[in-house]
Order: C-alpha cells, then structure tokens, then sequence
C-alpha cells in the first residue's frame, strides 16, 4: 500500500462516518432548512449545467459519455450513503425501539431505492451507447446493481407481511442490517477481485480512474456528488415528514 | 463453559427430533434425488451427460432449493410457546449457534448425498476432486450461515414462509453463489489452486461476517 492509497481510504472514512452524522442531522431537523436546500438546489443545478457544458477529455471509446460521470456516479454514491444512514436508524432502533426510528429507516431505504433505480437507468443509458448494450452480463457491477435493488426489494416484501407494527419495526431492521452486513460489503469488493470489470478505469479500459481524472472535471464531479448526496437527504427528510404527520393523524 | 453445554443440549435436541420426525429427513432426501433423477433422464434424451459448465450450474441450483428447504423447517415448526419455554431455559446466543451447526451439518450431509448421487447418474468431469468437496463444504456452511437468519426472520413473519425465505434469502446468497460456482468452475476444469485461493479466502470471510451478525442480530429477533 502505498501513502496516497492510505490516505486516500482514511480520506473516504472520515467523508463516510462524516456523511452519515451529517445526514441523521440533517433528516431529522426540526427548522425549514432553507439554506442547505437552497445549497443543495445550486449544486445540483451547477453541476448539471456544468456537466454537460465543461469541455472534457476525448478518451477513446467513451468520448463525450465520459459526462455520465457527472449523473450517475453521484447517483451511486448518494444511494450508498442514504442506505448506510439507513441502517445506522436500524442499529439505533434496536437499541431503543420507537417508531420514529421505524419510520426514519423505512424512508432512508426508499429514498435509497429511487437513487438506486436513477443509478441503473443513467448507467443502462450509457452502457446503450458506450458498450452497445442495455444490459452487458460480463460486468460484476451491474449484477450488484441489480441484487442490491432485490436485497432492498425483499426488504418492503417483508415489511408488507406484518401486521403487528411493532415486530414490523424489529425484525426489518435486523433485516436491514443484516443485509447490509452480508452482501453489501462483497457487491462493492466482488467486481475488484473478479477483476474482468468493462467499467471504465478498471482493468486497462480507458476511463475516469480517480488519477486520471482532469483538473477541469474534478470540481464539477465533487459539486455533483454532495449535491446528490443533499438531495437524498432532503427526499429522506420530506418523505419522513409526511410519514410523521400521517401517523399523527391517524391516532387523532 | 455454559454456553457450550447449552449448545451441545440443543444440538442433541434437534438431533433426537430430527430423528423421530424421520419424515422430514426422508422428504428432504427424497426431494434430492427426484430432482437429479429428473435432471438424469432430460439429460438421457441428448445422450447421457450434461457439459460441465452445465453440470456445474445444475448442481448448484439443486443444492441451493435443497438448502432453502432444509433450514426452512428449522424455526418454523416450533411453534410460539415452544419458543417461549426455551426462551426461559437458555440464552438466545445458544440457540442460534446451536441452530447453525445444526444445519450446517444437516446440509453438509446433504450435499455430499447429492454430489454422490449427482455422479452415479449424471457423469463425473471433476479434475481436482479435493478442491471441489472442499468448496462444496464450504457453500453448506455458508448456506446454512446465512439462512438460519433469515429462517428466523421469515418465521417471525408467520403464513407464506417458505415464499417468504425465498424472497429474503436469494438476494443475500447470491454473492456467495457467484464465488461457489467460479471456484467450483475452476475444480472442473483443474486450474491451479491458486487461482482459486482468494474466492476461497473471500468466501470463508463471508461465512465469518454472517455468523457473526447472526449471533449478534438474533437476541433482538428472539425477544418480541
């Protein structure tokens, strides 16, 4: 390993654990919020503009679709953030039950699931054009793409097949967790040690491998990477808000 | 050690059970060797037996229905206040542990059964034998790592269970499936073992990170 590989991790470590903080913070804020949204609306938007406009290296075969970069990156990267909070309000729940929490989590992983489904529609776009193909079986990624959906698929399954709210509540959160806890973790070190990845950067195709990313595209991609990861929260926040106000209605 | 001898009771228990409910072990079996039987004559019809990446792909799926039938009897035919009386006997820790072994080596039996049978009928193109039973006890172990959980949970859920497993227990199996039929792959065609050295490595962390939520995971899923 060398230095900048181990800073590098630590880097993402303290962005992850930082991340999730943040984002527990954010989603359960009692006040409007209006300067994180209005930040969260200008990153979006700037990186959006941005992304399509900035010029950008001609790699050979992935050309002027290297601005997916721009899209569907963040989109990963915020689903993967919004679902690692969501299990963080599952081991919260299990220590201290109450269907705040329940609800928190629940909202966290459909929020994870619409990023999700953005993730794998702007990837399945590119990969039309990129590699001639919606769907290209030779690539371990997209196959994590899809069972992690299936993973979170099955976790409204069985949220649907409860009647008493309260084991409702516990035995989907061990569920998440454990999920998480099993197939997550190899979805996302699988594709590195099968090593036969089409996605650009690995295995000898040309791409945007953290180091050869140029200076004009990487403040761009950052932009749209929090910005992305803003939006999962205010969806998360919005969604939870609504849950809240029903349950409060019905009890009335 | 307590917690060992509560293990070794519980095991002894599901033993004794198993062996005077012998229709579930004789259905589990049966339901092995129908479906190679099966498989056995679609193959005849092309004239005796299958290539090997078909081979392969074939006993996997066999073993892993067999799998998710085989735990999924484990927690659902107790019923609640049997769960109850345990509850007050022993610690949660125990019966999960208990339960995993168990079907660890309930499965572990089964596969060896099923590759046995799946030979007689089928053919034999392994070239690294050793490796392949190795891998092939290392996916019972695992099989029965993960769905012991999810058994669990799919009880806890009561009325379509075995649906239910299915649903919850596909998704989580098929990263380890996908290093079990690579590794299994790569003892057909008698690569050598180094290749297969770090799916082997991969695979039994997974089985270590699964045991390991099980055992902290199933005392919360133990006390409603």
């Amino acid at each position: 390993m060398t230095t900048a590989k181990i800073i590098g991790s630590i880097v993402g470590l303290a962005f992850t654990v930082g991340g999730i903080w943040g984002g527990q913070k954010l989603i359960e804020q009692r006040s409007a919020g209006t300067g994180w949204k209005v930040l969260t609306a200008v990153l979006l938007l700037a990186g959006s503009v941005a992304g399509l406009l900035i010029p950008v290296p001609r790699l050979p075969i992935v050309n002027e679709s290297i601005r997916n970069l721009f899209f569907h990156v963040p989109m990963w990267f915020s689903m993967f953030m919004v679902l690692m909070v969501s299990v963080w309000y599952s081991i919260l729940y299990l220590r201290n039950p109450s269907t705040r929490l329940d609800v928190l989590a629940h909202e966290a992983v459909k929020s994870g699931i619409v990023l999700g489904v953005l993730g794998l529609m702007t990837g399945s776009l590119w990969a039309r054009f990129t590699w001639g193909s919606w769907w290209v079986k030779e690539d371990p990624r997209l196959n994590g793409a899809a069972v992690a959906l299936l993973i979170y698929g099955a976790y409204l399954i069985l949220r649907g097949s409860f009647r008493d709210e309260q084991q409702r509540a516990r035995v989907s959160a061990i569920y998440n967790i454990f999920a998480f806890a099993a197939a997550i973790p190899l979805l996302f070190v699988l594709p590195r040690v099968s090593g036969n990845s089409l996605h650009p950067g690995q295995t000898g195709n040309p791409g945007f491998n953290q180091y050869d990313l140029d200076s004009t595209m990487r403040p761009v991609f950052y932009t749209a990477v929090i910005g992305w990861i803003l939006f999962a929260f205010w969806l998360t926040q919005i969604s939870s808000r609504l849950e809240f106000l029903k349950i409060r209605n019905d009890e009335k | 050690m307590p917690l060992l001898r509560e293990i070794s009771t519980l095991l002894a228990k599901d033993f004794r059970l198993e062996w005077r409910q012998r229709a579930a072990l004789g259905g589990l079996l049966l339901y092995v060797g129908s479906t190679v039987f099966v498989c056995f004559l679609s193959f005849s019809l092309r004239g005796g037996t299958p290539p090997p990446p078909a081979w392969n792909a074939l006993l996997w799926v066999i073993l892993l229905f067999a799998a998710i039938n085989a735990v999924a009897k484990g927690f659902m035919q107790e019923s609640p206040g049997q769960r109850l009386y345990y509850y007050t006997l022993v610690r949660p820790q125990a019966v999960i542990l208990a339960k995993i072994i168990y079907n660890a080596l309930l499965l572990t039996a089964v596969a060896l059964l099923g590759l046995f049978l799946y030979t007689v009928f089928l053919g034999n193109p392994i070239q690294d034998p050793a490796l392949f039973v190795v891998n092939l006890l290392l996916g019972a172990v695992g099989f029965a790592t993960t769905l012991t959980l999810v058994s669990g949970i799919a009880a806890k859920a009561g009325g379509s269970g075995a649906t239910l497993m299915a649903i919850l227990g596909f998704p989580l199996m098929i990263p380890m499936l996908l290093l079990l039929i690579k590794v299994s792959k790569n003892a057909l065609d008698g690569l050598d073992r180094g290749v297969s050295q770090q799916s082997l490595l991969t695979l039994l962390a997974l089985n270590m990170i699964v045991g390991a939520a099980s055992y902290v995971l199933f005392p919360f899923l133990w006390r409603g």
